[in-house]
């Protein structure tokens, strides 16, 4: 869409769409455009004017490419210039712009921006006159404002929600393809509800596609990928670590070309890696942060440092980062969690969380007395995984799937949940089950605690498990019992759908205590935004 | 010298009744700030911190173990970077002083800002004796607002008829009603108020015992349901359920000294979750129960 000569049909659609999901506040201006473009098919140069009046709001916009007022031409040819830009350019700079087809050749850059800034310079000084009359527009203009202004309200939606959307998935695949990436295709028929998210086979790794020995990505970074996508490496703290693991390989092989600063290039070699790694398996918040820090102190290399210096540096850095945030952490969560571990407990857990089997297993050790219920589900089925660990540690276990938990209930005295990130609004989004587990829990006014480290903190806000998830291959559900496939031939079924979903969403009534680390220790759920803020003040 | 702490302590609690037993702790651990002759800054701490443990053994109420902590760690929060041993003591000595100047005023600071929730009348249930409440009632009496009092009796040690006493003193018509009655009286009050003992971090509180079946009571008839506290009574506490609260806490101070077997023993505060409280008014304002984590992290974070 950031291209020259766009056509006004996809680029109209995709600015409703947006407007769509922004909410309805562009109804107004999206109807009036609409009139605009059909008009314009007839005549050009009559709704020149027309354009003019209306584009001139939109003029404001301090952006590097703010549409001129009296003539439509230079809009498109403007256009080339906000398409030099990579292509998470603000959407709506396109948008804005009423796409003319371009006729004019291609004026010189500096050229096309004099006249711009003057014709700016004009409109703003005509704006003043013109305050009273501009009700409607002005509040068109707010709302199509510079996005650079609006940035922290408008915010575009992320492209791994959007997959429904044709428009996105074509930007997805431009992306990719400009960073040598093979595009995964996702598979099988997806619930509607759950159309908008990507549903790929285990079957079918990238890895597959991707020519060995690639140029683009380093093997280490192939080889985490396809852990990733066939499930080898699991649980948020695994993936962080190993994905730590494979950046220090990185920046070790690393050397930086010539003419090139190493704070800026790093940077950019590591986005293909992501967008790889991205594609395997959806990253995780954890992951998110993990890349953040690495990207933080990458760029925080001052220039003069020499390259040596600057890896063994980035290094440490990454050797500290896991140090601190997931191992001393751990045990810092350990010893406030055993306070809450009396004798004679009744423990219950649900999946494999490796914190929570740490946390078991210190207990064990200081000699408390307790026993646990592992409750597992299918397809994972990793509550056994947790089962092996506990019981080879001497730990009394007893092994119930999630249908029986409303049995195994009335005996439990504590829940310990772990979590795959906490966010903004105090929402804990777990393995899918979890929040089944804690409204069973609350019924029986059993105390629900979830145990998680400050690292899988995350800004983001989430009401309900839909709008965004993971949807893990469907053929997993398919299950061969007394020599029997039932599910074998589900595709053939038109109305037929398997969902297997990954995470959901608890809210925080149903979670009584949060352990996390930070030397915060219990906090209840409702403070998680409180931490988030003071840990950006500290940093 | 622990003889010397706790006389001083009792001393201090006999000469102003109405003082918050926390106060006159803090005043107790100021005046042993000032007699103290350890030569280490550490040292210091630590015997502020067995001097604290000691006054616990007095008065084992929750608000005196979180007044001293809180006041150690006010007094700590400065920069104690001079060499002077004895500098540093007088720093500390006048952040003491004004720890406790800040505190005094708190209950006036409540009073301020719970009279205002309070209508003409307004029918008013409260569990206990409560100086924090007194005086919140007191105040709104003084704006000349009509209301009428409930006042639990309050077994084992019936001190809600010291309280109906205070309110009678101040012209207030006051209703001394069973433990038993409460279910029975609510259809009636508009508001409950209560004080608290110690207010935990999940944002519910410690209190005399009876005061979670009060809550759960009017959580049923949907009756706001309002605590007063001071802010030296945030404790760092976390108890999920009832049997999670210490035991150090639950009985008087003489009973845990005495007696071997608790099971026996009745205790004498229960613990009243954050779901079924309305709003806390303390010095540092009015919260809602998930906004006391929010203070308490910046407190002692």
């Amino acid at each position: 869409m950031a291209d020259s000569g766009v056509t006004e049909g996809p680029d109209k659609k995709e600015e409703i769409d947006r407007a769509k999901s922004e909410g309805k506040e562009l109804t107004k201006e999206e109807k009036q455009r609409l009139r605009k473009e059909k008009k314009q098919q007839k005549k050009n140069k009559e709704k020149k004017d027309d354009k003019a009046s209306q584009e001139s709001e939109k003029e404001k916009k301090p952006l590097s490419s703010p549409p001129p007022a009296s003539q439509p031409p230079p809009q498109s040819t403007t256009q080339k210039a906000p398409s030099a830009v990579p292509a998470p350019a603000p959407v709506s700079v396109p948008a804005s712009e009423a796409p003319v087809p371009a006729d004019k050749p291609a004026k010189s850059k500096a050229e096309l921006k004099a006249e711009r800034r003057a014709r700016q310079e004009a409109e703003r000084a005509s704006k003043q006159g013109k305050k009273g009359e501009t009700g409607q527009q002005a509040a068109t203009s707010k709302q199509k404002a510079p996005p650079n202004e609006l940035q922290p309200v408008v915010k575009r939606l992320p492209e791994h929600i959007q997959v429904d959307n044709p428009d996105v998935l074509k930007k997805l695949a431009k992306k990719l393809e400009r960073q040598q990436i093979p595009l995964r295709m996702d598979y099988g028929y997806k619930v509607s509800l759950f159309s908008h998210l990507h549903q790929y086979s285990r079957k079918a790794p990238l890895t597959q596609q991707v020519s060995i020995p690639s140029t683009v990505i380093h093997p280490a970074v192939v080889r985490l990928g396809l852990q990733y996508s066939q499930g080898i490496v699991t649980g948020s703290n695994a993936r962080s670590v190993a994905l730590l693991h494979a950046f220090k390989q990185v920046i070790r092989d690393y050397t930086t070309p010539p003419n090139e600063e190493l704070s800026r290039d790093l940077v950019n070699k590591l986005k293909p890696y992501i967008s790889f790694l991205n594609q395997c398996r959806p990253l995780s918040a954890s992951m998110g942060n993990a890349i953040k820090y690495i990207k933080k102190e990458i760029s925080n290399i001052p220039s003069q440092c020499k390259e040596e210096e600057a890896k063994s540096k980035l290094l440490n850095c990454i050797e500290c980062y896991i140090n601190e945030k997931i191992i001393l952490a751990a045990k810092a969560i350990a010893k406030s969690a055993i306070e809450k571990i009396s004798d004679g407990d009744v423990i219950l857990i649900y999946g494999c969380s490796s914190l929570v089997n740490h946390i078991l297993c210190e207990a064990f050790e200081k000699s408390r007395k307790f026993r646990v219920i592992v409750v597992d589900s299918r397809p994972r089925l990793e509550g056994r995984e947790a089962l092996r660990r506990l019981v080879q540690k001497g730990i009394s276990c007893t092994y119930v799937l999630i249908s029986a938990v409303s049995y195994v209930l009335p005996e439990v005295s504590k829940v310990f949940l772990g979590a795959h990130a906490l966010l903004a609004n105090g929402y804990v989004m777990s393995r899918v089950g979890t929040s089944q587990i804690a409204l069973v829990a609350k019924a029986f006014n059993v105390p629900v605690l979830v145990c998680c480290e400050t690292y899988k903190f995350c800004e983001r806000v989430q009401t309900d498990s839909f709008v965004s998830n993971e949807l893990d291959d469907p053929d997993d559900l398919i299950v061969t019992r007394k020599g029997k496939t039932h599910l074998k031939d589900w595709q053939e079924v038109p109305s037929l759908g398997l969902l297997n979903l990954v995470y959901d969403v608890t809210p925080p009534d149903f979670v009584d205590l949060v352990i996390t680390d930070l030397g915060l220790g219990m906090i209840p759920c409702t403070s998680v935004p409180v931490v988030l803020r003071v840990k950006n003040v500290d940093q | 010298p622990e003889d010397e702490l706790v006389e001083y302590f009792r001393d201090q609690m006999r000469k102003d009744p109405d003082m918050a037993s926390a106060v006159a702790a803090i005043r107790t651990l100021l005046e042993f700030l000032k007699r103290d002759k350890g030569e280490t800054i550490l040292g210091l701490r630590e015997s502020l911190t067995s001097a604290t443990t000691c006054l616990t053994g007095v008065d084992s109420s929750v608000a005196v173990s979180s007044g001293g902590e809180l006041f150690l760690r006010f007094i700590s929060l400065t920069s104690l970077e001079h060499q002077d041993l004895s500098r540093c003591k007088k720093v500390m000595e006048e952040r003491g002083e004004l720890f406790l100047e800040k505190i005094s005023m708190s209950r006036a600071k409540v009073a301020k800002l719970c009279h205002t929730f309070i209508k003409d009348g307004a029918k008013i249930l409260t569990h206990s004796y409560s100086r924090v409440v007194l005086r919140v009632l007191e105040k709104a009496a003084g704006e000349k607002k009509r209301f009428s009092v409930y006042v639990t009796e309050s077994q084992p040690d019936a001190a809600g008829r010291q309280m109906a006493e205070a309110l009678r003193k101040l012209n207030v018509p006051v209703t001394v009603v069973l433990d038993a009655a409460v279910g029975y009286v609510l259809e009636k009050v508009d508001l409950v108020i209560v004080g608290a003992e110690g207010v935990v971090e999940s944002g519910g509180i410690i209190n005399k015992i009876g005061t979670y079946q009060l809550a759960l009571c009017s959580k049923a008839h949907n009756k706001p349901f309002y605590v007063v506290a001071e802010s030296f009574k945030f404790v760092r506490l976390y108890p999920l359920n009832q049997q999670d609260v210490p035991d150090k806490f639950k009985y008087k101070a003489d009973t845990l000294k005495t007696v071997e077997n608790f099971s026996e023993e009745h205790p004498v505060i229960d613990y009243t979750p954050p779901s079924l409280i309305t709003l806390l008014f303390t010095d540092l304002g009015v919260l809602t129960p998930s906004a006391v984590s929010d203070e308490l992290i910046k407190l002692y974070l």
